[in-house]
């Protein structure tokens, strides 16, 4: 998600906003990056509360907002907030599993200005797709799929890869190419809220990976000028971490389904802080002053190895939530990084979580992503 | 996708997946597409202001020549052109 042609002066705006309208999903994805207690946030902010955020994000600078959640068409307000963005001048994305769509909405969303659909799918095949999400929704995705391209919209597919669907990445690419995709995305699971929980059964092994990245990128060449594919590996993988959030509160800024304002979506799992919400501050004082989101702005809160590596620049130290997982402390180094003296202990997590047989893997239960499953691993709430 | 040949009528249009806009907190004009924002220049963006899928290429450079006069604009504005088709951010209206 890089801002293409923005500058470093640019720094110190919230050019994009991830408004997460509510953590409620039909779908129990065990690969979600929604935090595991995500019952215990149950006052979801209003429409009027949603517009006031819209308004005050735009005037400091936001113009690219998308829609998250959980599902944001559970929302039923969504036609009105994406007019309200679409008069505000924002460029407009849905993030959206497809359930709970159907065509009187998709031209509904058309008519109030939407932008731009992006659809998940768990996988290629009804079965195995229908059991990652806990529910029947693969056929009505399909169609889903064909309604956003009916309405003119490109077509934009997200499937998140991970140990028990790569091997079928083949299937998965040719079921977009005939579904007549413009744009797919294949993305490695990331880690946090459920699915660090469920990492052991979906980090794939190194062979697994090898393999799809080899068909991904025959597809690439295959598919060139008629289908962007987008292949994102683990970095679980690599050796230097990925640039998170271009920086902590450098360019992103996200509201949470209860008013909380986090400088990424997965920062709630960090401890010690009080993120601010917009039920009770103005996004400026949130944006520029609050103590949550000067702490890890620039490079001062750094320790070695980043403090004098040059890269710093470059990738900001990486996670701050995969260091704080990993290591203890958000202030190291992200441990991808092989600078890290944490990075060798990622490696052996990383040998001992593919150990394993994919049969073993598959004959363990995977933790979906439910009412009941948070509440029961949510402190101080019964299930 | 091959490179269109750009003669003094070939009419541009927008992309569909783009959207150019003046952008107040940027004080620029902006190209935003998915997940992206493109800053365009002082001059970039007095060109994409003027492509409205009805003006030929001869017909933004006799207006930016009006606008701007004395400015030998004629090769700026096809190198413009050719590069912000290359990005994709423009296609030509079928003639017809
Ligand atoms: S990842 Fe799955 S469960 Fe989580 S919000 Fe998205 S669709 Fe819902
Ligand atoms: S030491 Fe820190 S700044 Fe340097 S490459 Fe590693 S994570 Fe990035």
């Amino acid at each position: 998600m890089v801002m293409a042609g923005s500058a470093p002066s640019l720094q110190g705006k919230p050019l994009w906003l991830l408004a997460e309208l509510t953590y409620r999903c039909p779908l129990q994805c065990p690969y979600c990056s929604n935090p595991v207690e995500y019952t215990r946030y149950k006052d979801e902010l209003d429409t009027d509360q949603w517009i006031s955020v819209l308004r005050q994000a735009r005037k400091l600078g936001a113009a690219q907002l998308g829609f998250s959640g959980g599902e944001p068409l559970v929302r039923q307000d969504l036609e009105i907030l994406i007019a309200e963005a679409r008069r505000l001048g924002y460029y407009t994305n849905l993030i959206t599993s497809g359930v709970g769509m159907d065509e009187a909405r998709v031209a509904a969303f058309k008519e109030a200005g939407l932008d731009h659909i992006q659809i998940s799918f768990q996988a290629s095949d009804e079965e195995l797709n229908n059991y990652l999400g806990g529910t029947d929704s693969f056929a009505h995705k399909y169609e889903m799929a064909r309604m956003v391209k009916k309405y003119d919209y490109p077509m934009v597919l997200n499937i998140v890869i991970h140990r028990q669907n790569i091997d079928q990445i083949e299937d998965i690419i040719r079921m977009t190419v005939d579904l007549d995709a413009d744009y797919v995305e294949l993305a490695s699971t990331q880690y946090y809220g459920w699915s660090k929980l469920n990492a052991e059964l979906l980090l794939p092994t190194r062979e697994q990976l090898a393999r799809a990245e080899r068909i991904a990128h025959e597809y690439q060449d295959r598919m060139k000028g008629r289908m962007k594919i987008l292949y994102v590996v683990p970095d679980y993988y690599e050796t230097r971490p990925k640039a998170c959030m271009n920086g902590w509160g450098a360019v992103f800024l996200t509201i949470a389904p209860d008013g909380a304002a986090l400088p990424c979506h997965a920062a709630r799992q960090l401890p010690g802080f009080d993120f601010p919400n917009v039920k009770d501050h103005a996004i400026d004082w949130i944006w520029h002053e609050s103590p949550a989101f000067s702490r890890y702005r620039g490079f001062d809160w750094m320790q070695e190895p980043c403090r004098s590596c040059p890269d710093k620049t470059k990738d900001f130290g990486g996670c701050r939530c995969q260091a704080f997982m990993m290591t203890g402390d958000a202030t190291n180094a992200d441990p991808v990084c092989d600078k890290s003296s944490h990075h060798a202990q990622l490696v052996a997590e990383v040998d001992r979580m593919t150990a394993q047989p994919i049969e073993a893997v598959r004959a363990r239960p995977l933790l979906f992503r439910n009412p009941k499953n948070s509440r029961a691993l949510t402190p101080n709430e019964k299930a | 996708m091959t490179d269109p040949l750009i003669t003094a009528d070939t009419v541009p249009r927008i992309a569909p997946l783009f959207r150019f806009q003046w952008e107040e907190a940027q004080n620029c004009h902006v190209l935003l597409y998915p997940e992206g924002m493109v800053r365009l220049s002082g001059s970039a963006g007095e060109i994409m202001r003027r492509i409205d899928g009805k003006t030929p290429v001869a017909g933004l450079v006799a207006d930016l020549s009006a606008a701007f006069p004395g400015a030998d604009l004629e090769q700026d504005v096809y190198k413009f052109l050719e590069a912000a088709y290359g990005h994709g951010w423009l296609r030509s209206v079928a003639a017809g």
